[in-house]
């Protein structure tokens, strides 16, 4: 995938009254043509900060932005070809459906009729045909995203750029219209930078995933590489949940690695780590990747329940290791099964393929 | 210039930062013309005229010589009086104002006194009207022909004047306590009622949680009203210029100088006397509302919580609310009934007589005053409009200091701005004095505080990703501000535009400096019919001001009303 949109040592320290805030620090990142890349992180890692500086809201304090080969850092917004879908839209409340639409076709000086067929056009492929003479006050909350999706889509930027698009809409719309904005996205291709906190969602909708931290990039990859492999304890944690245990690699056999718990239990984790015998690590748990026994049974682990929730389909276990660790577990169908009480004694059988290691 | 590595120093030097937002200037080559131009004005029609003053105070004939400073610090007492008359008014009526200001803003939030609203509403008569009507009504009742003086004497045999310290306190206490009690009336209703109702919970008395928890939480809103009126009172010219007497203050000493000695050097010294205390209580001002918050304040002004009851506490109150708003009353209705009249004090009969002379003799300088105010108003109120819009919106280079340089007339006292105009202006290159332009422009830069901060207050009502969004979809500075932020802010625009016009209508200190014959405005006539002891036609130019300026506001309220209409069903 060539390169479209390029960040190089992007930086940006804010100076207000207190102490310079480092939002971003150095952030070098590729985002191909066609692909929809997410910054994912929680609130303050300089992701919306790192969006801004690239639709030319913010002026990188170092670093540069390239968008197909032409330096554009400087850039004032205007003269960008990105647009944006911001988190509360700012839709231009005195200007009706249509006209906000219009809005960027009558700045480039297109002919009347060219405009109209235009709105019309997107207007019908975000489903908000009928509605252009409302004004956006008069509109739902999905309504009014789908003015500022359209809105965007009309002047065909290059690169789209989303800040949190959904954060407004309750989660059953959310789910929907993330679906309704990745189809229209594959459908037309266009480049797009896309920026939320929610991993489910970033995990659905992204072709590769940028999960940031203070300012800083954590990992890049797709998915299931952040999901399975995650770089780092930080990524590990962010991304679904996770358990930690203590552990040293002892072999490394082939495309297998063994592992030595703290209690002396060896597994056999079926992928190739970067680790050689002897270095201790942390083995990741994913709460999905175990599945609780009779502890009478062949098990890899032994513990007591100390946490039992019922969330809907899913039962929430925290279960105590003999070594004090903690495992978070998650059991599909415990209507049936009914409901573990804590205090009673489990095994474990931890699935190998999903165990993953990372440096103690 | 040295450029140090992010990674380990947070420690970057500042201007490497301006150096990125000055990169940016450079391809958005309209918002860097604006800026350009925008500190181009402030330059020279803020910073520059000021700058006079003070050359104009230490050079004469082009060497170093501040002769009257010298004198001043001598003692002679032509500098030196009307500088501790200034100081001594600006106190007292500081003083009395707050206090006054505060007894009536506490009698409003803390009680359930009847007829709230119309003390409320007399309280802001003297705020939009031309203050110097009060000093006009005290010569109408207490001048020598005035009708308590007469009375006094036929009685009593009391000969008393009300020209000097007396007079100059009672009308400037008069004009400027409204501004202490809305200021008070804020901190009062934003103090929450939970802290003094469990202070009497906790066993203290009312007497004690007054004096304990709602007075030392009003203390920053007292200094603030405190200084605030110093203020005002210092620079107050229209007041003084009437009825100082012997008792002579700095602003009327300055324009004296300048008008009737043509000793710029000594008007100049006067102007920067004025200039040095009235300063200094701005900053203080600032760093005393700056640094201390009202602490408690919710946002939820809430006083339904803790109103007084007692008959002992409200009663008395009350009477003073309707001894006050009386005496309000009857100051702006001696100027109606004094306008009716054939000759004050000698012939109160009925007549027309001084309307037909206002809109004859006068009819010109009403037309001056009313055209050229309409011609600053809406330049002013876009200029301060797009300042506002780029102090807020828009990162640049020096744009603190346009903030403040922008900012800088609030300090200055009117007379001074006036003097600086006629400084800087008076010869070529740029001569204006005696032409239209230096009053619309004196209308424009003395306001332009005003105008900027209300429109920060608007812009602050408008997502600043709106206007984001339309440079984003390619909108460049002039199409996002005539398309979007300005219908935006229409309503609250025109609102603040009639406030302006009536200002300018009403506005004296500034520009008695910069009229000229041919261009002669309605309130520099009220002051001349004043000086010729023509106090019936005074009262009715005074009559026909406080018309127009009502019928402004009326105006505005009409317009806002069915201009918001279009933007009610907006979020």
């Amino acid at each position: 995938m060539p390169a479209e949109l390029v960040l190089q040592r992007l930086t940006k320290i804010f100076r207000g009254r207190g102490k310079p805030v480092v939002a971003v620090d150095h952030v070098d990142l590729e985002v191909g043509k066609g692909e929809l890349l997410t910054l994912l992180g929680p609130s303050g890692c300089g992701k919306t900060t790192t969006l801004r500086m690239v639709g030319g809201f913010e002026i990188p304090t170092e670093g540069e932005i390239y968008l197909g080969g032409q330096r554009i850092t400087h850039l004032p917004p205007q003269r960008r070809p990105t647009a944006t879908v911001f988190q509360s839209y700012g839709l231009f409340p005195h200007m009706t459906v249509f006209e906000n639409v219009a809005f960027g076709l009558k700045v480039r000086h297109l002919p009347r009729a060219e405009i109209r067929r235009r709105v019309h056009e997107v207007l019908q492929l975000v489903g908000l045909e009928g509605l252009e003479d409302r004004p956006p006050g008069k509109l739902s909350g999905g309504q009014q995203q789908r003015v500022a999706l359209a809105r965007v889509l009309v002047i065909r930027p290059q690169v789209l750029l989303f800040d949190e698009p959904l954060s407004n809409l309750d989660a059953k719309l959310r789910v929907e219209t993330r679906e309704h904005i990745r189809r229209i996205q594959k459908e037309l291709g266009i480049t797009s930078l896309y920026v939320t906190h929610d991993q489910a969602e970033a995990m659905a909708i992204s072709d590769r995933i940028v999960v940031m931290n203070r300012g800083q990039i954590q990992q890049v990859g797709t998915p299931q590489e952040i999901y399975l492999r995650p770089a780092n304890a930080f990524v590990a944690d962010f991304i679904g949940r996770a358990s930690f245990l203590q552990g040293k690699v002892v072999a490394k056999i082939g495309e297998e690695t063994e592992v030595e718990l703290n209690n002396g239990v060896r597994l056999m984790i079926p992928y190739s780590f970067a680790f050689s015998p002897g270095e201790k690590v942390k083995v990741v748990v994913r709460p999905e990747g175990v599945d609780l026994v009779d502890p009478q049974e062949a098990c890899d682990l032994v513990g007591t329940v100390v946490l039992a929730q019922l969330t809907g389909a899913l039962a929430h276990y925290r279960i105590m290791l003999d070594s004090q660790e903690t495992v978070e577990v998650e059991v599909l169908g415990a209507l049936e099964k009914g409901l573990l009480a804590p205090g009673t004694q489990v095994g474990l059988r931890l699935h190998l393929k999903n165990l993953h290691l990372l440096p103690a | 210039m040295t450029r140090k590595r992010v990674g380990a120093g947070i420690t970057r030097p500042l201007f490497c930062l301006s150096r990125s937002r000055a990169v940016q200037l450079i391809h958005d080559p309209v918002l860097l013309t604006v800026i350009f131009c925008v500190f181009a004005l402030i330059g020279l029609l803020v910073v520059y005229p000021l700058v006079r003053v003070f050359t104009a105070s230490l050079f004469q004939r082009g060497a170093f010589n501040p002769r009257y400073f010298l004198y001043f610090f001598e003692g002679r007492p032509y500098l030196l009086r009307p500088f501790l008359n200034s100081i001594t008014v600006g106190v007292l009526v500081a003083v009395i104002g707050t206090v006054v200001g505060f007894l009536f803003a506490y009698a409003i939030t803390r009680t359930n006194v009847p007829g709230k609203s119309i003390f409320r509403w007399i309280a802001t008569f003297p705020i939009i009207s031309p203050p110097f009507l009060l000093a006009l009504s005290a010569i109408l009742l207490l001048g020598e022909n005035g009708i308590i003086t007469k009375w006094l004497f036929s009685r009593f045999g009391i000969r008393w004047s009300i020209y000097g310290l007396p007079g100059l306190v009672l009308t400037e206490t008069l004009a400027y306590f409204p501004l202490a009690f809305l200021t008070l009336e804020g901190v009062l209703s934003g103090i929450d009622p939970a802290l003094e109702e469990s202070a009497m919970d906790l066993g203290a008395s009312k007497l004690r949680t007054f004096f304990r928890v709602t007075l030392p939480l009003a203390t920053p809103g007292l200094a603030a009203s405190f200084l605030l009126l110093f203020i005002r009172s210092l620079e107050d010219f229209g007041n003084p210029v009437v009825i100082q007497g012997r008792y002579p203050v700095l602003t009327v000493q300055a324009y004296l100088a300048i008008t009737g000695m043509y000793n710029l050097p000594l008007g100049a010294t006067l102007a920067i006397l004025l200039l040095v205390p009235s300063v200094l209580a701005f900053m203080l001002l600032q760093f005393w509302v700056g640094r201390r918050s009202y602490i408690t304040v919710t946002g939820r002004p809430s006083t339904a919580g803790l109103q007084t009851t007692e008959p002992y506490i409200k009663w008395p109150l009350f009477a003073g609310l309707v001894t006050l708003s009386g005496i309000i009353l009857l100051f702006y209705g001696m100027v109606f009934y004094g306008a009716f009249t054939e000759l004050w004090g000698v012939n109160h009969a009925f007549t027309l007589d001084n309307f037909r002379y206002v809109f004859s003799t006068g009819a010109s300088y009403l037309v001056n005053t009313l055209k050229l105010a309409g011609i600053a108003t809406p330049l002013g109120g876009i200029l301060g409009t797009i300042i506002a819009y780029l102090v807020t919106r828009k990162d640049f280079p020096g744009r603190r200091a346009l903030d403040f340089l922008a900012m800088l007339n609030f300090a200055v006292p009117g007379i001074i701005v006036g003097m600086g105009y006629v400084f800087a202006f008076n010869t070529p290159p740029i001569q204006l004095t005696g032409t239209a332009a230096i009053i619309i422009l004196v209308f424009i830069f003395q306001r332009m505080p005003v105008t900027i901060r209300d429109g920060i207050a608007m812009l602050q009502q408008i997502d600043p990703v709106i206007d984001d969004a339309a440079a984003d979809l390619g909108a460049g500075f002039f199409r996002a501000f005539r398309r979007v932020t300005l219908p935006l802010v229409a309503p609250a625009l025109v609102a603040g535009m009639a406030y302006m016009f009536s200002a300018c209508v009403t506005s004296i200190s500034a520009v008695i400096m910069v009229v000229s014959a041919k261009w002669q405005l309605v309130t520099v006539a009220l002051l001349h019919e004043v000086d010729n002891a023509d106090l019936s036609q005074a009262a009715a130019y005074g009559v026909v001001i406080i018309v127009v300026v009502l019928g402004t506001i009326f105006l505005m309220d009409f317009l806002v009303r069915n201009l918001l209409g279009r933007w009610r069903h907006a979020r």
